[in-house]
């Protein structure tokens, strides 16, 4: 059957890029994020300065802390995918480069994410 | 469109080399490359987390590569580049609402992001070596 949507229809809300404003949305919305989480991370490194083995893994293992601390990775990471991305399209102008750094900017972010989820998992539970 | 061969230089529009740096140009450049320099800092998270996660030797360890004199310099450097990041971040969600766009007040608020994450980085590491010694 014919499509019967309008060629405004279709692209109303898209862009060129077809995600609309949603990029823009999403750096904006973890960066708010990023504020207090940020500074809740700085607080606890300092708090942890100097500290041992056995202090660092038990103020970690307290739930408050590995919570923040997880969002903290996850807002912090998404942001900083997100600009890494602009960065890419900005400089790179050879299409296979730019779809080349595009995939490894994510392979990258989710790498250092659950490595970085997976070791503050395995303290919180007691591992 | 027709095809007319180039026999002198084309003009271009003028380009980052042809201005003179502004302080909000600068901080605008700064918080890009503090951004990118944030992105591989997340590595230094992800070290000290999966060392805690080991063992207490690999923990001892990398607590001795942060506490060597260049890992307190990159340290101190990643302290600033996420000051000012979260200061301009600041700078740019103002923006956003509309206000401070006027040249003056851009160019007060971007000497304002320098001379505050300069002050929280000092005050951050003053704050950290205070924790050491108590």
């Amino acid at each position: 059957m014919a499509d019967m949507r309008t060629p405004l229809k279709k692209v109303r809300g898209l862009g060129s890029a077809r995600e609309g404003t949603e990029h823009f949305w999403r750096q904006r919305l973890t960066a708010i994020a990023n504020i207090p989480l940020t500074l809740f991370f700085i607080g606890l490194l300092v708090s942890l300065n100097g500290a041992s083995y056995a202090e660092v893994r038990s103020a970690l293992a307290n739930p408050f802390v590995a919570l923040i601390l997880a969002m903290f990775l996850i807002s912090g990471l998404y942001h900083m995918r997100l600009g890494m991305q602009v960065i890419i399209e900005d400089y790179v102008h050879g299409e296979g480069g730019k779809l080349a750094l595009i995939v490894l900017n994510t392979f990258f972010t989710i790498a250092v994410g659950v490595a970085s989820l997976f070791a503050l998992l395995k303290i919180a539970f007691g591992g | 469109m027709s095809k007319s061969p180039a026999t002198q230089a084309r003009p271009l529009s003028p380009h980052l080399t042809i201005y003179k740096p502004l302080i909000t140009m600068t901080m605008s450049i700064i918080h890009r490359i503090t951004g990118g320099a944030l992105y591989f800092g997340t590595l230094l998270v992800a070290f000290w987390l999966i060392a805690a996660a080991t063992s207490e030797q690999y923990f001892d360890f990398v607590s001795w590569v942060f506490g060597s004199w260049i890992g307190r310099l990159i340290l101190f450097g990643y302290t600033w580049a996420l000051m000012q990041h979260l200061m301009g971040g600041i700078r740019h969600l103002i923006w956003d609402t509309g206000v401070g766009l006027e040249k003056r007040t851009a160019s007060k608020i971007a000497w304002a992001t320098v001379i505050a994450s300069v002050a929280l980085t000092v005050l951050i590491w003053v704050a950290g070596y205070m924790a050491r010694g108590m």
